[in-house]
């Protein structure tokens, strides 16, 4: 059969082109256009080309926010994920506390950020908070406001226990989908436990792992209401992580070029290592299907 | 290797059995003897995978005792037991090798590198998998892959039995007899103790040495292939072997005669008074179509199946399966049938009466 041409069919495209220009790529377009001006009272803009961009690349300040940025999604990474597995691996596989394991993993979940941060900010004070104060009252040195090192590892447990219910949750899934038979095989096998998770039960996590670890990092390399209530970035800058200071930039100096340049590399960065790590990994696994 | 012993063994998956029929498996005694070739024959959820989970320790039972020649296994870990068993779905381990899928089981038990190389070539070469060992186990087809799991039943030599529990199911029908063969052989060379669940007869009387046959959580007989054909000690016996299976007849028993029909039937041997439902079973090879002989039938249909005729008919509404050698035509005087009477049985409450010498 002949096939119809008819050229005018692309007018039905054009609705969903006009909503996605209206709420996605203009409000883009208008960051690149920051990027490469130089902005001044009352709507003037002059061309500085790619000024700002080269700026913010040798900007040390930004360096810094960047390795704070990495130290800190590398080491939420090597908590969440074996933690949240092994919290999977010892939840009860069915009837009423499985159903109640799976809602208390949950809750952490379903609190707003803001409010998390608000909890921990609170709970860490050595005034009034509860963690706060009974670690002084043992005699631990403890306070997140004026030690950098405190304020690290309370922007990392908060973060350990807002997030690790994601990872454990998807691993768990990634655990009720595997048959009995596996089980039971290998127990015929005589597998000791450790053969059971590397060749059963790591295999069949393996997808929805991946998913966790990708959502974890382009979360923990976004973070900012969390550490932003409870440090403000302080300790000085010791917890500025990048989107902390790109909000600075922006908001709290106004400065418009460099920030539109820091928000596109921001972008790219997140875009690229997403990418990276999704290739490296379906790599491993079609090589494996080898 | 041992004599396996179930000792009033009964299972039930609910944590308070009350009645009979909430257990799975009813109080049994049975003995496999070292060595045997047992096929445990019965239809889809009659026991079989509970018993044989029983044996290899993935379910403990709600009572009784398992024995492994002396020893008392009933509490013991399935890894102590030292069983393999083959499941009805394919278990590769995806993320290995042919190879170490084929090892696994010898590698957990730490054996010497030479010895498994050999043990996995050996297997390999008797599943024709050979070819395949250094591909991983993911993306292979589902009757390669359960070529592989009875590969990693049969790779160890010490089992004290392997347990098949309906492995061919996923296993194309050409393959299967092939298979099927292997298992014989590496049965006459091994000795292993072997049992075989399925509910394909053909499969049971062709694999096994003697046949287990499973009805309701009952074992209701073990036996020849040939003693179950003859004598089925069970109406589901007579009914499940054979094809099709045994004709059963409600009738009077009145000493060495049984009432049918309006007809009377010579049993061959003398039965006392029976209590409950009484019926007589005959194959229906043993049954012949006459001009006035036996009880009156009527002729519902006639099928061919190649090598004879089978006749469906009916006697006083109960239905009576005839076979019809070839070359004998089937016409309207053949209103009459009549048993052979040493082949026919007698059944009370679906149990076998042995009848007494006339």
């Amino acid at each position: 059969m002949e096939k119809t041409v008819n050229q005018k069919a692309w007018f039905l495209v054009l609705p969903v082109l006009v909503i996605v220009a209206f709420s996605a790529i203009v409000p883009l377009m208008t960051v690149v256009n920051y990027s490469v001006n130089d902005t001044f009272g009352n709507n003037q803009f002059f061309w500085a080309g790619l000024e700002w961009f080269e700026e913010m690349v040798t900007s040390e300040r930004l360096h810094d926010a960047l390795g704070r940025q990495i130290l800190f999604s590398a080491i939420i990474l090597a908590i969440e994920v074996p933690l949240g597995i092994f919290i999977a691996l010892n939840m009860p596989k069915s009837g009423f506390w499985a159903s109640f394991c799976l809602v208390l993993m949950a809750l952490p979940l379903l609190i707003p950020f803001n409010v998390v941060g608000t909890i921990w900010q609170i709970f860490g004070r050595v005034d009034i908070g509860l963690l706060g104060h009974a670690l002084a009252a043992v005699g631990v040195d403890y306070n997140y406001t004026n030690d950098s090192l405190d304020a690290w590892i309370t922007v990392i447990v908060m973060d350990v226990w807002h997030w690790t219910s994601l990872v454990a949750l998807l691993a768990y899934a990634g655990l009720q989908s595997i048959p009995q038979a596996y089980y039971q095989a290998a127990r015929i096998d005589q597998a000791t436990r450790w053969a059971v998770f590397r060749y059963i039960e790591l295999p069949k996590m393996k997808g929805v792992l991946l998913i966790a670890i990708l959502l974890r990092f382009m979360d923990s390399f976004m973070i900012y209401t969390e550490p932003f209530v409870v440090t403000g970035g302080g300790p000085g800058n010791s917890t500025t992580f990048l989107s902390i200071d790109l909000v600075k930039m922006a908001i709290g100096q106004f400065d418009l070029g460099p920030a539109a340049a820091f928000s596109i590399m921001y972008f790219l960065v997140i875009l690229l290592v997403s990418w990276v790590f999704y290739t490296v990994m379906t790599n491993l696994d079609r090589e494996e299907a080898r | 290797m041992a004599r396996i012993t179930l000792k009033n063994l009964a299972h039930s998956y609910l944590p308070d059995p009350k009645s009979d029929a909430d257990f799975a498996l009813k109080e049994m005694d049975h003995v496999w003897e070292d060595g045997g070739a047992y096929a445990l024959l019965g239809s889809s959820g009659c026991g079989k995978t509970t018993l044989l989970n029983i044996i290899s320790g993935l379910l403990k039972p709600s009572q009784g005792r398992v024995l492994f020649g002396d020893r008392d296994v009933t509490a013991a870990e399935t890894a102590e037991r030292n069983i393999a068993q083959v499941f009805q779905f394919p278990v590769v381990y995806d993320t290995m090798t042919v190879r170490d899928n084929l090892a696994f089981p010898l590698r957990n038990r730490r054996m010497d590198a030479q010895y498994i190389a050999d043990r996995v070539g050996h297997v390999a070469r008797m599943i024709g998998m050979e070819d395949w060992l250094d591909r991983k186990a993911r993306g292979l087809t589902a009757d390669a892959k359960q070529k592989i799991s009875l590969g990693r039943g049969m790779v160890r030599e010490d089992v004290n039995a392997i347990l098949f529990d309906e492995p061919l199911t996923v296993i194309d029908p050409h393959m299967k007899w092939e298979l099927r063969t292997q298992l014989k052989s590496l049965h006459r060379e091994f000795g292993h103790t072997m049992i075989y669940v399925t509910h394909d007869q053909t499969e049971a009387l062709t694999f096994a040495d003697k046949v287990v046959v499973m009805y309701d959580g009952r074992v209701v007989q073990m036996g020849t292939p040939e003693e179950l054909f003859e004598t089925p000690a069970h109406t589901f016996v007579g009914y499940f072997i054979g094809s099709p299976g045994m004709n059963l007849l409600d009738a009077r028993i009145e000493g060495r005669h049984a009432r049918i029909a309006g007809g009377t039937i010579d049993l061959g041997a003398a039965y006392g008074t029976l209590a409950g439902r009484t019926q007589i079973g005959i194959r229906p090879e043993y049954t012949v179509l006459t001009r006035g002989e036996g009880i009156p039938v009527a002729i519902r249909r006639v099928e061919d199946v190649g090598r004879h005729r089978l006749v469906r008919a009916e006697a006083e509404g109960q239905p009576v399966n005839i076979v019809v050698p070839e070359g004998m035509p089937v016409s309207d005087d053949l209103t009459h049938v009549s048993f052979q009477p040493d082949r026919i049985n007698v059944y009370a409450d679906d149990w076998r009466m042995q009848g007494g010498r006339v």
